[in-house]
This record gives C-alpha cells, sequence and structure tokens, in this order.
C-alpha cells in the first residue's frame, strides 16, 4: 500500500515528519482518515488524539488544537503543541490533572470557568495518549 | 605627563573592562546562534500556515470576514517588541524610532502592547497610551507566553478599541544588518510572496469559520516569529556591540602603554641627564 508522509509541525519544533499507512485525526466534524491519495483538505483540528499506523502498529500522539492540511501524499498537522506519547511524562501529566481539576471547581460559574475546563480536557488527553504506550509496552501475551 | 603608576592602574582598569565586553561578547554569540536555530526551527509551521492564509483569504466569502476587513482608521495598536535589556549599539534607537514613526501615522494617540523593558520604557516617555507590559519574558519565551499578547490584539480590535495593529519589531536579515520594521497584524493582510495555493477543500466548508480558528493562530504565530527574530537580532546587535567595545578598549591598552613606556623612557633619560650633568659639575670643580 502506498505509504503517506506525516509531518507533525508546532511553533517550536517539527515533532514528526514520518511516512505512515493511515493518519486518522478527530475533526472539526468527525474522525477523518488519511490514506495515500486523499483529496486535498484543510480543516481545523480541536484538542484530541492524532492516530497514525506505520507497519500495522498504531501510534498515537496528543494535539492541543490547531489544523490539519493534506495533500495527495502528505499530511502536514500544525499544532499548538503535540506531544508523542512516549514524551509524555505520566506523573506530571496525572499532577497536571488534579490542578486543572481543582481549578475547574474553584473557578465554577466564573469567567475562567471555559479556560479551566480546556486546560482539563488537555491534562485528560495526555494522559490518555500516555496510557496507550503503557498498552504497547506490556510484553507479548502467551498464545494459550 | 601621568605617573607611572596612575597610567599602570588605568591600564588595568581598562583590561577588565575588555576581559568584561570579551566575556559578553561571547555570551551573546551563542545566544544568537540559539536564537537563529529557533527561527529556523520555526519554518515548516510558517511555511503551511502561511500557505493556508493566503489561500483562505482568497476565498470568495473570505473578504468580508470582520478580521481581514479595513476600517476607518481612528486609532493604531502597536504590539513593540523589544529587549530588557540595552549594551547592544544603535538596536533599542533603532527601533524606538520605528515605534515613534508608526505612532505618528494614529490620528488618536495610539495603544501600545509593549514585550520588552526598553520598549515599554520609551512608550511611558510619549502621549500614547500602555494597555500591556509584556517585560522579562527573557530568552526562552515559548509561544504560550506570546500567547496571551495575540489574543489581547484580536480583542482590541474586534472591540473597536483599535482600527489597526501593528507588529513592531527588529528583523533578522544577517549578522551585519538588523532592521527595525512595522508589519500590519490586524486587519489579516493575505500572504502573497512566494505563496503556493492548492485546490483545498475546507471542511466545516464555510471559509468564515475556519478563519476564526485560524487567525488567531496565524497573529499569534507573527507575533511569535517577530519575537524571535527580535531574539536574534538583539543578540547579534550586543554581540557587535562588544566585539568593538573589546578592541576599543584593547586599543586604548595598547595607547596607554606605550606612553608608560614612554614616560619610563623619560625618567631614564632625565636621570642619566641628571647624574652626567652632576658628574660633569664634579669634574670641573675637580680640576
Amino acid at each position: 500500500m502506498a505509504q503517506i508522509t506525516l509531518e507533525v509541525v508546532t511553533p517550536e519544533r517539527t515533532v514528526l515528519e514520518q511516512d505512515v499507512d493511515i493518519v486518522v485525526a478527530r475533526g472539526a466534524e468527525g474522525d477523518i482518515g488519511v490514506l495515500h491519495g486523499h483529496e486535498p483538505l484543510v480543516t481545523p483540528l480541536p484538542i484530541g488524539e492524532l492516530t497514525y499506523r506505520v507497519d500495522g502498529e498504531e501510534r498515537h500522539l496528543a494535539i492541543d488544537g490547531g489544523f490539519m492540511q493534506v495533500r495527495p501524499d502528505k499530511v502536514t498537522v500544525l499544532a499548538d503543541v503535540a506531544e508523542r506519547s512516549e514524551e509524555i511524562d505520566r506523573e506530571r501529566a496525572e499532577e497536571a490533572r488534579r490542578r486543572a481539576e481543582a481549578l475547574l471547581i474553584e473557578h465554577k460559574g466564573t469567567a475562567l470557568e471555559a479556560q479551566a475546563a480546556a486546560s482539563l480536557q488537555k491534562a485528560l488527553l495526555r494522559l490518555r495518549v500516555a496510557e496507550r504506550r503503557r498498552r504497547h509496552e506490556r510484553p507479548p501475551q502467551l498464545e494459550r | 605627563m601621568a605617573s607611572r603608576r596612575e597610567i599602570r592602574r588605568r591600564i588595568r582598569s581598562i583590561q577588565n573592562t575588555a576581559q568584561i565586553t570579551k566575556a559578553m561578547q561571547m555570551v551573546a554569540a551563542s545566544r544568537m546562534r540559539r536564537a537563529q536555530a529557533r527561527v529556523q526551527a520555526a519554518r515548516p509551521y510558517a511555511e503551511s500556515i502561511t500557505e493556508i492564509m493566503a489561500d483562505i483569504a482568497a476565498r470568495p466569502g473570505a473578504a468580508d470576514h470582520p478580521l481581514l476587513t479595513q476600517r476607518e482608521l481612528r486609532r493604531i495598536e502597536i504590539v513593540a517588541v523589544g529587549s530588557d535589556r540595552g549594551l547592544a549599539g544603535a538596536y533599542v534607537a533603532n527601533l524606538n524610532r520605528e515605534i515613534a514613526r508608526v505612532m505618528q501615522r494614529s490620528p488618536e494617540p495610539a495603544r501600545v502592547i509593549a514585550v520588552g523593558r526598553r520598549p515599554r520604557d520609551f512608550v511611558l516617555r510619549t502621549r500614547a497610551t500602555l494597555v500591556a507590559d509584556y517585560s522579562g519574558l527573557g530568552d526562552h519565551a515559548s509561544i504560550v507566553d506570546i500567547r496571551p499578547v495575540a489574543e489581547q490584539a484580536v480583542e482590541d480590535y474586534q472591540s473597536g478599541e483599535a482600527d489597526l495593529v501593528y507588529l513592531v519589531y527588529t528583523e533578522f536579515i544577517s549578522t551585519l544588518r538588523q532592521q527595525a520594521q512595522a508589519v500590519q497584524l490586524l486587519p489579516v493582510l493575505a500572504p502573497t510572496e512566494n505563496v503556493v495555493t492548492g485546490p483545498w477543500n475546507y471542511e466545516p466548508d464555510n471559509p468564515g469559520l475556519v478563519l476564526q480558528d485560524l487567525v488567531p493562530r496565524y497573529v499569534e504565530f507573527s507575533i511569535y516569529r517577530g519575537y524571535l527574530e527580535a531574539q536574534a537580532s538583539y543578540h547579534t546587535a550586543q554581540m557587535l556591540a562588544m566585539s568593538n567595545a573589546t578592541d576599543n578598549a584593547l586599543e586604548i591598552v595598547k595607547d596607554l602603554t606605550l606612553e608608560m613606556n614612554k614616560a619610563r623612557q623619560a625618567e631614564i633619560t632625565k636621570e642619566i641627564a641628571e647624574i652626567s650633568g652632576g658628574a660633569e659639575a664634579i669634574q670641573a670643580t675637580g680640576t
């Protein structure tokens, strides 16, 4: 199967540039799967997970919102912040979640509520993506 | 002529100064390289976002988006990106001149968001209103630190506090040339330089909705890029200023050393003259 180049860039660095089999993103209007030869497309990405597959193995990125630009042979993801699952420090992510929860309770009903909710959403996303990696790392189970 | 001890003291003091300026030059050089690397690292993102912005701005329906429409000008807002410190030759003065130039074009006193202590202090001496002060961001500010600056600029434009928003910063052209310049942030001018527009489909298929997401990021990224350029320019200017200072100090040391040697020579000559004068006097009385 023809591969498509996935490039994930943030203003600060190029997070990933790799040939992959498929990219699945949570778009503004539902999940979008992109294969080689996809029609040109630009879509905003909300805070969410970006999944791609290389050699049958699924990998995950946490994206703090941005844009996806699709060409037939290349997908460019412009993210505000993007982290590969192996880059995420689980303990720090857990701590960020606790902090965000506390903030959300504190600012309930105030103007800061939406902001607190967004940071909670980001923290949860990070945890979820980090969790994915743990599953990958688990040694293969013996077939019985 | 100054005494030899006094000259020696001055030489030592100037040598100390030269040592300090030399050290500052090295530090500035390494910071300059780091800042340039960050400008490089931002390039892929810059290319993509510029491409999308150019394409979408050219779509029918995009032109009357409020963030892209020209309004009657009453007041200009300036995002002034400079440094926290000086010691960088004409860097600060050149930036201030550019800020003042843009201020003059505002019919009502301009509003300024200052990024850096130097531009802030400058604005406080003018008639312009300082609306926000983001000084002390330092060298390592990330785009997250820049975000509130962009949010405020977009908000001020949308609420009508300002009808035109400029970014004033120093563009890094080469190690020998940095140019203070003003770039229009809002309303967004569609980029026209070396852009490839593609036959993109948009999802949602409504340029207005995509712009709502895109423009704040575009503004934010423009300011961030300006900040990186300003950093690279500042450190380059400082490196050059310090290199000149070191050269000057060493030049003075050379002059003073010469002066000191002359003074010593004069002293010796004087002593010899006195001795031979004395000897002659003794000879004259002895005979």
